[in-house]
């Protein structure tokens, strides 16, 4: 999870994004336990209402699951999950802020299409 | 449970209270913001059995506060003692809250006069400010009451302390869940702690709500400034600043899904405005309750 909240943004919402990430990313694994609420009150110095406001949602929607007495766990179907949605916001969230980002700097399309194989072998050791 | 109905204190002529009505559920913590004279610490006194309300009723646990030794054990008022000739010590201080509160764990206060370094042979007047509120605390910590009313209560004392005093706050009500009502100035360093906030401005009740609900009384618009300035139209502007062709305005007043949407089109960023910025306007224009 991220150490420093945004004051900009609601703080439940960054605490469930953060859990949402660390599965993203394979930080927490299914079945594996999320931090507990009283280690997230403690660390974030925040009421711990707010830490159960954004833990719900993370039940709701089916991202984690809670065993009676143990806490929470991550959902074995969570990284399908968040992964179908985060391909949905991807190209409305990255790729469009891309674009308009390279468009005033006269990178065009060809361009900007060499500028991403590169990266993509340089991070992947040229597995295109 | 803490009930307020149509509370009104009078001081002669003055009215410190004019027809407060809330209702603070069991093992909560709210937060209390006013400017100064807004009446925060007349409606704490009132919770508190300090004083009794000129009009309307006041219920603290289902019972009337007031001169009421069933209730009384159960409400700790912290708040900035002046302590002007206190000769007792830090030790008989804590000794003697300790006697009148059932709950008072002794192990916990100890624990706490380490934390924050009090000494314990010495006299309470001798003590500095911010050690002053530093025992003050403490004592509101250990002795555990159902509920537990700070007043401005950390004044002195420096950032480490008061840092110290949240996580504490926050640890012990997860360990014994109690009611904490909780007076400021500090908003931006405690507004994470409150799960609802109670506003009041000259001696009315102006809004209670919970934090994140009142952060999303007004939005956070960045972005090209005639961008902002098309968005802005209509809305009351709290504050704006420039850089270069970037504006950042806090608006005022609710926005509706298509209104963001068109924002985040007109390559506008929307975030939550500080509780502190919507404070300030709230109370500064103090007409809240009509644009309801």
């Amino acid at each position: 999870m991220k150490i420093a909240l945004d004051a900009n943004r609601p703080i439940y919402l960054q605490i469930k994004e953060g859990i949402e990430q660390d599965v993203l990313n394979g930080v927490l694994a299914p079945d594996e336990q999320i931090p507990s609420n009283s280690q997230l009150v403690s660390f974030y110095s925040i009421n711990p209402v707010t830490v159960l406001k954004g833990v719900n949602l993370l039940i709701d929607e089916g991202i984690i699951y809670k065993k009676r007495g143990l806490g929470m766990f991550v959902s074995p179907e969570a990284p399908e999950i968040l992964r179908k949605r985060f391909r949905e916001a991807f190209e409305r969230e990255q790729i469009e802020p891309l674009i308009s980002i390279a468009a005033p700097l006269g990178i065009g399309i060809a361009e900007l299409h060499t500028m991403i194989d590169n990266s993509w072998k340089e991070k992947y050791n040229d597995s295109l | 449970m803490i009930v307020c109905e149509n509370v009104t204190l009078r001081y002669n002529k003055h009215i410190a209270l004019q027809n407060v009505s809330f209702t603070v559920k069991e093992n909560t913590i709210c937060g209390l913001l006013g400017r100064n004279g807004a009446g925060k610490t007349s409606l704490l006194s009132l919770l508190a059995a300090y004083r009794q309300p000129t009009e309307g009723n006041i219920r603290v646990f289902g019972e009337t506060p007031y001169e009421n030794a069933a209730v009384m054990p159960k409400i700790a008022f912290v708040y900035g003692k002046s302590e002007e000739g206190n000769t007792l010590k830090v030790r008989e201080v804590m000794e003697l809250t300790a006697a009148f509160r059932p709950n008072w764990d002794a192990d916990y206060a100890s624990l706490l006069a380490k934390r924050f370094e009090l000494p314990l042979k010495k006299s309470v007047q001798s003590l500095s400010h911010g050690q002053k509120a530093a025992l003050h605390v403490a004592a509101g910590l250990a002795a555990r009451t159902p509920l537990t009313i700070y007043d401005e209560a950390y004044l002195g004392m420096d950032a480490a302390y008061r840092k110290m005093f949240i996580s504490e706050i926050l640890e012990d009500y997860m360990q014994n869940p109690r009611t904490i009502l909780f007076s400021t100035h500090y908003i931006d360093e405690m507004d994470s702690v409150f799960s609802e906030a109670i506003i009041l401005d000259k001696g009315r009740l102006i809004a209670h709500e919970d934090c994140d609900v009142l952060r999303q009384k007004g939005v956070t618009v960045s972005g090209e400034i005639t961008a902002v300035d098309t968005f802005s139209a209509g809305h009351e502007i709290l504050s704006a600043r420039t850089l270069g062709n970037q504006k950042e305005a806090v608006l005022f007043g609710a926005f509706s899904a298509r209104e963001r949407s068109a924002a985040a089109s007109a390559g506008l960023t929307l975030s939550t405005p500080p509780l502190q910025d919507l404070f300030i306007h709230m109370t500064d224009k103090g007409d809240y309750e009509n644009e309801k």
